[in-house]
């Protein structure tokens, strides 16, 4: 009986259409959310993430009901991101469905809202998104999407996120993203072996064989990726397969 | 009609949307009155210990939860909730099920244990129905119940666990079947199968 490693497609979300980004800017529409969430469901996606990119606090306000209706629509877990803030919106989207909740530029500017959260909802639904860029031999946190350099190393950040009270971590390289070069195994395995907890790897996927190096190499527990899925490049099933036959655990 | 438990810690869209797919009548509440209407009662949870008991005890339903003879299902701190204690937030659990909670050792494996892991019965009851040994749901969580004569199925991380338990007219998952796909759904329509069955299917 082994814990299977997981296979996470990314949904980002700007006003209540599913895009993504290449190196964070130049984006392509791929699709309605809820009916792309139902097709990864179908096809065996182990979890999905919604990352919301609207700009416009006023634009939005589309977010809780879009994950109210993807919520009745799948029976796997989901983590919604982008933009949040408070307490508050936290506990919205929690209670239209949503099962975690990534965090990322505010718990840079405010590492409470961490304590907070956990204490309120629970350690299980608060992800820790952190974009990782290389600088030299370590890697800097960045935020605003990958606009902000704070300065911050990532592993120094990795293991307060922890202490605070996360129960992800969702790391980007922001070298990778983008690129499907393949992840950044010596980042993820730097942070998966200084840190206890469930690790997912973002950023660079680009065939069936980066994927199995980011759990085997990177030692990730879970990998995500968007365009390689949307546009059908990698089908999840094909993914899981291989990673079978590579003796990584997997539900199939 | 089957009462999902209101309280703060609980997850009740996921649980309300599995019982839509269902059909299942329902009513999310937590009125004692409405509680007594019910065929069967479902005790979500997610979250810290500490804060879901303080919330049922300002409404009185750990009392009602001690006493019920109906059949309870409890979902991952639900189910927790059903045992003797936790050292988490030094609380006191309902301590319906014999036996006591334990933390996984974050130096053996990562912490919460999260993610789809096999589950496999260690005995018949009409909760498992139709399912395989072996089959993944969707696991996250921190503590665990220990495997003693109350477990029906057990899993394993870096200890092994009651996967799902049963004790008189109580039963409970570690996972979470309403997020679980088919497999979940299954043991979803099991359990609405032994609340309108009647209690005698409650003792296998």
């Amino acid at each position: 009986m082994l814990l299977a490693k997981r296979v996470i497609p990314c949904l980002d979300i700007k006003n209540g259409r599913t895009v993504k980004g290449i190196n964070f800017e130049g984006l392509r529409d791929a699709g309605d959310p809820v009916e792309l969430a139902e097709r990864y469901s179908n096809e065996g996606a182990d979890e999905l993430v919604f990352l919301d990119i609207t700009a416009t606090n006023e634009k939005r306000k589309t977010l809780v009901p879009l994950v109210e209706d993807i919520a009745k629509h799948i029976q796997i877990p989901f983590t919604v991101g982008g933009g949040i803030g408070s307490v508050d919106e936290i506990e919205a989207l929690l209670h239209v469905g949503a099962d975690k909740v990534s965090l990322n530029s505010s718990i840079v500017r405010n590492p409470e809202l961490i304590s907070q959260a956990a204490e309120r909802f629970g350690t299980q639904c608060i992800v820790a998104a952190i974009d990782a860029k290389r600088h030299g031999d370590s890697w800097n946190v960045y935020i605003n999407a990958g606009k902000k350099d704070t300065g911050l190393n990532v592993l120094d950040w990795c293991k307060e996120v922890a202490e605070r009270g996360a129960g992800e971590i969702l790391l980007t390289s922001m070298d990778k993203d983008g690129t499907k070069s393949g992840f950044d195994n010596e980042l993820l395995r730097l942070v998966s072996e200084s840190v206890s907890l469930p690790l997912v790897a973002s950023g660079g996927a680009g065939t069936i064989q980066h994927c199995l190096d980011a759990i085997l190499d990177g030692k990730a527990d879970a990998v995500l990726a968007a365009s390689i899925f949307h546009f059908r490049e990698i089908e999840i099933n094909d993914l899981k397969q291989a990673m079978k036959e590579a003796s990584i655990p997997v539900r199939l | 009609m089957i009462a999902i438990i209101d309280y703060k810690a609980g997850n009740l869209a996921s649980v309300s949307n599995a019982m839509n797919r269902l059909m299942a009548r329902y009513q999310i509440t937590n009125d004692i009155k409405a509680l007594e209407q019910a065929q069967a009662v479902i005790f979500p949870g997610v979250g810290h210990a500490g804060s879901a008991m303080q919330d049922l005890r300002r409404n009185g339903l750990d009392e009602w939860l001690k006493h019920t003879k109906k059949p309870v299902l409890g979902i991952c701190l639900g189910m927790q909730l059903l045992f003797e204690s936790t050292t988490e937030g030094s609380t006191h659990t309902l301590g319906i099920i014999p036996g006591k909670l334990e933390r996984f050792s974050p130096a053996l494996d990562k912490v919460p244990h999260m993610g789809w892991n096999t589950v496999s019965p260690t005995r018949d009851h009409p909760l498992l129905a139709s399912i395989e040994p072996g089959t993944h749901f969707y696991h996250v969580h921190s503590y665990f119940a220990p495997v003693t004569s109350h477990c029906i199925a057990r899993s394993e991380y870096s200890a092994p666990f009651a996967a799902a338990v049963a004790y008189k007219n109580f039963t409970g998952v570690q996972f979470h079947p309403e997020k679980s796909g088919k497999p979940g759904e299954q043991l979803l329509r099991n359990f609405l199968n032994m609340a309108y069955d009647g209690p005698h299917s409650m003792l296998a």
